[in-house]
């Protein structure tokens, strides 16, 4: 080949490639959007409030989760519906990150950057926002009511992040109160999620069980959840566990009381909120009675497994019809996500969704007319204690605490208790065992909640 | 001693499926040369048709053949369709043909079926058999996965070995040029191997769904440990997928058992490396002579 | 005069360095100005794509140009994040020694897992590092006290000199470390390991009669690679400032492998197309499934859908990947012997010679049943 042919050829190409490159990215840089312009408060104006989250909407966690940020739609949709806050409409964009930090870095500045979104509400995961935490806080954006237990929420390094669930330590701490007390003498076992949440759990169960009780501990990696625990169920039977504390997602209950049953080990269940929400997991043991067909037995195959158990709450379950926040919560899922409704009705999820908006919807009101970002911070510390919630307990916080819930009440899962009732089935009920108590993450002790019971606001109760 | 029991029971369920799997990939593999990603979701799919004819109230047999009918189609149409038009290019395309793949049906199945819970009834009874006064960790269904894969081993062998149609088979695989010349119509062979495998695939999907969290991704890891059984076992042998699962489906739960959870992906990888730097084509593939 | 002759003529060696660089400085000085001038969100885009660009180079040149493939690229590249961000939790180096040691972890890694490799091929390599891409995201779960757990290592973002956003001066980090392993990388396909590489990969037996180590150029194939995936982890940790271990799935992996391809097996502008596309589909996907207004859950899955529809498309119609399309439409052809103009893939003929004399050799292994 002629030596100048080819040179030519080697030099043009390469070079050519990546000079047309760089001007094509030039003049695709030029089509691309322009930044809005910096608005006094980014993601306020007179007539709107722009919000943003980052949930998991696909991938295996999301089952369960993905009905919450709707369920927060529906009640800023009542919220529009009449008025808005300060005349002003909440807009909620929630996009997917599939539970993978990676996506929520990239998404969260996109809602930031691009969106100039207000404020990060109502966002899931604690590896997920772990991840944007310090970018936000650097941005001086609110991270509000992270969907996560995770102790690390309240941190005075992050006064922009705040929590709203209990933290998981305070639910190991409540539980294993419960389990001291009535279950004293028997052997503990724990299975428990092999990060954060489960850890946590474990490490308010142990401020109150006596670690000699323990007979077992076992872990799973929900990364690689394939499927039954059956060589943890067998450590614990082989151990002789009679109470198993389970801190697991409901995907991981299922899949831990399915391979026990197989084996005919039956303790006595102690299961945190997290993983024991009666129409989420009910649907997955209904599976173990069934025999090759048909879908009839479902409710009763799965209240049989799901009978007995002990677990958590914070707020009234769906399942008690009585109570005036659960009625409310109802009206406006039906009235405002009808299609939400018709598919999984109210349960754990939607009405963790309607709660947590509602909480918003409240520090908007308290930071007033002349709504910045700094306006609704101080807001929620200074009036976050006399929010109106549906949970049993006021929110804590404060300037120094950035956790919500702090109490819950035992209950205890009975076919004789009034049943949830969804569209997917009829699930089992439970009564409370315990009154409310109340406790820090820390070491410090619990105490009964001894305050009134809150009711939802007239406006809110008279819809529908 | 019986928890060693337990772990060695589970290990097996576990690596019947594996086998299941691998047996769908080494088809595929033997076939065509490709890696099929998809075949997991594939199964995962078909499971999931099966899940709306029960919920219509078809029969649990019927559904389970029919099931195991649109499998075959669907992995018959994918070679025919999509894989075919790459042959004869690099090799790694109908991989990321079949990656794409993957990703499609995991979204349809969201798509269609949303993320809410639910559960796949098992074809039998899942509650463990007593053995004397205890109960163990096998039941009738489990007893079921190990006589229905065996079949389908069986079946495959049978294919292969004893009829005319194995033997056109193997030979669209070996060379599919001098199987032309011979007049074997290897067009259609190859589109049978990817529905046999298909086949393959929607059985592993059926068996698995009762016990896991059923939904778009409960395939997943089966597929990851399927094809570490296929490797392991020799991409070319249906007795190595086989045998290839077991020894996965073991070693996976002992290490989870008696080490801990999460240690498992360590412990197969130290499983396969093992195997392969023994046997670097597989356990069952006899060594290629050195031609120079 | 004979062809040969007259590539040695040619003092092979120093040219590509006296093309590659001019044309990356060019680029480096467009690449700055486009940084200065987009919004912090485009910026921040621009800095992932170019990590990206790192690590799918990496990935090229190990499968493209060696043969080797690798599903693992993920776990090299959490190496290298995790390196990068324990030594800049722990140490008080200089960002960018600090990104040269996690490369250099990431290569040792790529030494530990290249070695065994050089014993498989195909598919088995695939499978094993495939349970390598699994295995090590697990590795820092079962270790949370060092390695973070569930919340992951966050580090402190570098401040940004002068008048530049912290976005812009990340971006320009990002594509200054992308520049640098593309002209490093071209020259070193240019040279005669490079050659090496391509005789290992298109018929071993007769490399080693060449005269080429066949172990020793395969493992320096691994080695490179992995480094190179794991200066990109590192870059991306730099940039985010935070390391997760759900950021590593094994999806990550694939995703690598479909980018590199659809780019073009073997070439490194193709890589570019590859980091765009990573970076820009999943959100060209959901802004399209979001103009059928579906409602959201069925939405975020119809976005996954025409992902993977995208790949297969893609792969059907440009079975050489973005850059191969281009060349063909550029009126290029693939060379086989020759002075190659990128080094690429084999070509159909040279395929089909090798389907034969591996069918030949597979006659000891189909026997059985």
């Amino acid at each position: 080949m002629p030596r100048r042919a080819w040179k030519r050829k080697g030099w043009g190409l390469w070079a050519r490639a990546l000079v047309a490159g760089c001007l094509g990215l030039m003049l695709g840089v030029t089509l691309l959007p322009a930044t809005a312009s910096a608005e006094s408060t980014p993601g306020v104006t007179s007539t709107s409030i722009t919000i943003g989250a980052t949930v998991p909407l696909t991938g295996p966690a999301a089952p369960g989760y993905d009905e919450i940020a709707p369920a927060m739609n529906a009640l800023f949709s009542w919220v529009n519906a009449h008025g808005g806050v300060d005349g002003r409409k909440i807009h909620y964009t929630y996009l997917d990150d599939g539970y993978n930090p990676a996506n929520t870095a990239t998404l969260t500045r996109k809602l930031v950057l691009q969106d100039n979104i207000f404020a990060d509400v109502g966002s899931l995961g604690t590896p997920t926002q772990s991840a944007v935490q310090g970018f936000l806080n650097a941005q001086k954006v609110p991270q509000l009511f992270i969907e996560s237990g995770c102790n690390c929420w309240s941190n005075s390094k992050f006064p922009y992040s705040l929590g709203w669930q209990p933290p998981y330590t305070v639910d190991g701490k409540i539980l294993g109160a419960y389990i001291k007390a009535n279950f004293a003498g028997k052997k503990i076992g724990y299975l428990s999620q092999d990060d954060e949440f489960g850890q946590d759990v474990v490490k308010g169960l142990d401020m109150e069980i006596p670690s000699s009780a323990v007979v077992s501990r076992q872990t799973y990696d929900a990364a690689t959840l394939a499927g039954p625990l059956s060589n943890q169920m067998a450590a614990l039977k082989a151990a002789g566990a009679q109470v198993v504390v389970l801190a697991t997602i409901p995907a991981a209950t299922a899949l831990a009381m399915l391979p026990a049953a197989v084996i005919g080990y039956a303790p006595q269940y102690v299961v945190d909120n997290v993983g024991a929400d009666t129409p989420t997991v009910g649907p997955l043991l209904a599976s173990f009675t069934q025999k090759g067909g048909g879908t009839a037995a479902q409710a009763a195959a799965a209240g049989g497994l799901l009978n007995g158990v002990i677990t958590d709450a914070y707020f009234a379950p769906e399942s008690d019809t009585s109570n005036s926040w659960v009625q409310t919560e109802k009206k406006i899922l039906q009235q405002y996500a009808p299609s939400l409704y018709a598919k999984s009705g109210l349960d754990g999820n939607t009405q963790y969704g309607i709660a947590l908006a509602y909480t918003f919807v409240q520090a908007l009101q308290k930071a007033g007319k002349n709504l910045t970002r700094q306006s609704l911070l101080d807001a929620i510390n200074k009036d976050g204690k006399s929010f109106v919630t549906p949970g049993f307990v006021p929110l804590s916080y404060s300037s120094s605490v950035h956790f919500g819930f702090e109490g819950e009440e035992v209950i205890k899962l009975e076919s004789s208790a009034p049943p949830a009732v969804t569209p997917t089935g009829t699930w089992i009920g439970g009564v409370a065992v315990t009154p409310v108590e109340q406790t820090s993450p820390g070491a410090g002790p619990i105490h009964k909640y001894t305050g009134p019971t809150s009711v939802p606001p007239k406006n809110l109760a008279a819809t529908g | 001693m019986s928890l060693f029991l337990d772990y060695t029971l589970d290990g097996i369920a576990n690596g019947m499926v594996y086998a299941t799997l691998a047996l769908a990939l080494v088809l595929i593999y033997r076939a065509t040369r490709i890696i099929n990603f998809a075949q997991g979701a594939a199964g995962m799919l078909t499971t999931f048709i099966a899940f709306s004819l029960l919920s219509r109230g078809i029969g649990y047999w019927w559904a389970f053949v029919l099931v195991l009918i649109i499998g075959f189609a669907l992995g018959a149409v994918t070679e025919r369709v999509l894989i075919r038009p790459l042959h004869g290019k690099s090799e790694l395309n109908p991989v990321i043909v079949t990656i794409g793949l993957l990703v499609v049906f995991e979204g349809l199945a969201g798509a269609i079926y949303g993320n809410a819970s639910r559960g796949f009834p098992a074809a039998f009874s899942q509650r463990g058999l007593t053995v004397g006064s205890t109960t163990i960790a096998f039941s009738h269904f489990d007893l079921f996965i190990l006589i229905a894969v065996l079949a389908l081993m069986a079946g495959t062998l049978v294919l292969f070995r004893y009829t005319a149609l194995g033997l056109r088979m193997r030979a669209s695989a070996f060379h599919r040029e001098i199987a032309r010349l011979l007049g074997v119509r290897v067009g259609i062979l190859l589109t049978l191997g990817w529905g046999l495998a298909g086949i393959a695939g929607s059985l592993a999907g059926l068996l698995v769904a009762p016990t896991s969290a059923f939904g778009p991704y409960y395939m997943d890891l089966i597929l990851v440990y399927g094809f570490t059984a296929a490797v392991i076992g020799g991409l070319e042998s249906p007795v190595g997928a086989l045998v290839g699962g077991l020894i996965s489906g073991l070693c996976i739960s002992y290490v989870g058992g008696y080490l801990g959870s999460g240690l498992e992906p360590l412990g197969a990888l130290a499983l396969l490396m093992v195997a392969l730097m023994a046997r670097p084509e597989g356990i069952f593939a006899r060594p290629a002579a050195r031609r120079v | 005069m004979t062809t040969v002759d007259r590539v040695h003529s040619l003092r092979l060696p120093r040219q590509p360095l006296l093309r590659h660089l001019p044309a990356a400085l060019v680029a480096g000085v467009v690449l700055y100005e486009v940084t200065l001038r987009l919004n912090s969100y485009n910026d921040y885009q621009v800095g992932e794509i170019a990590s990206y660009v790192v690590v799918l180079i990496g990935l090229s040149l190990l499968t493209g140009s060696n043969g080797q493939i690798s599903l693992g690229h993920g776990a090299f590249m959490a190496v290298g994040a995790y390196t990068m961000a324990l030594l800049m939790n722990h140490t008080q180096g200089n960002f960018i020694l600090e990104l040269a040691a996690a490369t250099g972890v990431a290569a040792v890694a790529g030494l530990v897992i290249g070695l065994p490799a050089t014993r498989l091929k195909g598919p088995y390599l695939a499978g094993m590092t495939l349970l390598f891409a699994l295995a090590v995201p697990s590795i820092a779960d079962k270790w949370p006290n060092t390695f973070g757990g569930d919340q992951g290592l966050t580090t402190t973002v570098p401040t940004a000199p002068g008048s530049l956003t912290a976005e812009q001066w990340l971006a320009q980090i990002q594509i200054l470390g992308a520049l640098i392993v593309m002209v490093l990388v071209a020259n070193l396909l240019w040279s005669r390991y490079g050659r090496a590489f391509r005789a290992v990969r298109d018929d071993e037996i007769a490399a080693s009669l060449a005269g080429i180590h066949i172990v020793r150029t395969k493992v320096t194939a691994f080695t490179i690679s992995a480094g190179c995936a794991g200066l990109g982890g590192a870059l991306l940790a730099l940039s985010t400032g935070v390391v997760n271990t759900g950021e590593f799935p094994l999806t990550l992996s694939i995703q690598l492998l479909a980018a590199m391809v659809l780019g073009g097996t073997g070439t490194l502008i193709g890589m570019v197309w590859g980091g765009i596309l990573l970076v820009y589909l999943p959100e060209w996907s959901t802004s399209l499934s979001n103009d059928f207004n579906l409602g959201s859950g069925a939405s975020a899955y119809l976005a996954t859908i025409i992902f993977g529809v995208v790949l297969i498309v893609a792969m059907l119609a440009a079975p050489n990947g973005i850059q191969g399309g281009l060349r063909w439409l550029w009126g290029h052809r693939p060379r086989l012997g020759g002075v190659p103009d990128v080094p690429s893939e084999v070509s159909k003929e040279d395929q089909s010679n090798a389907t034969e004399r591996k069918g030949r050799n597979d006659a000891k292994t189909s026997v059985e049943a």
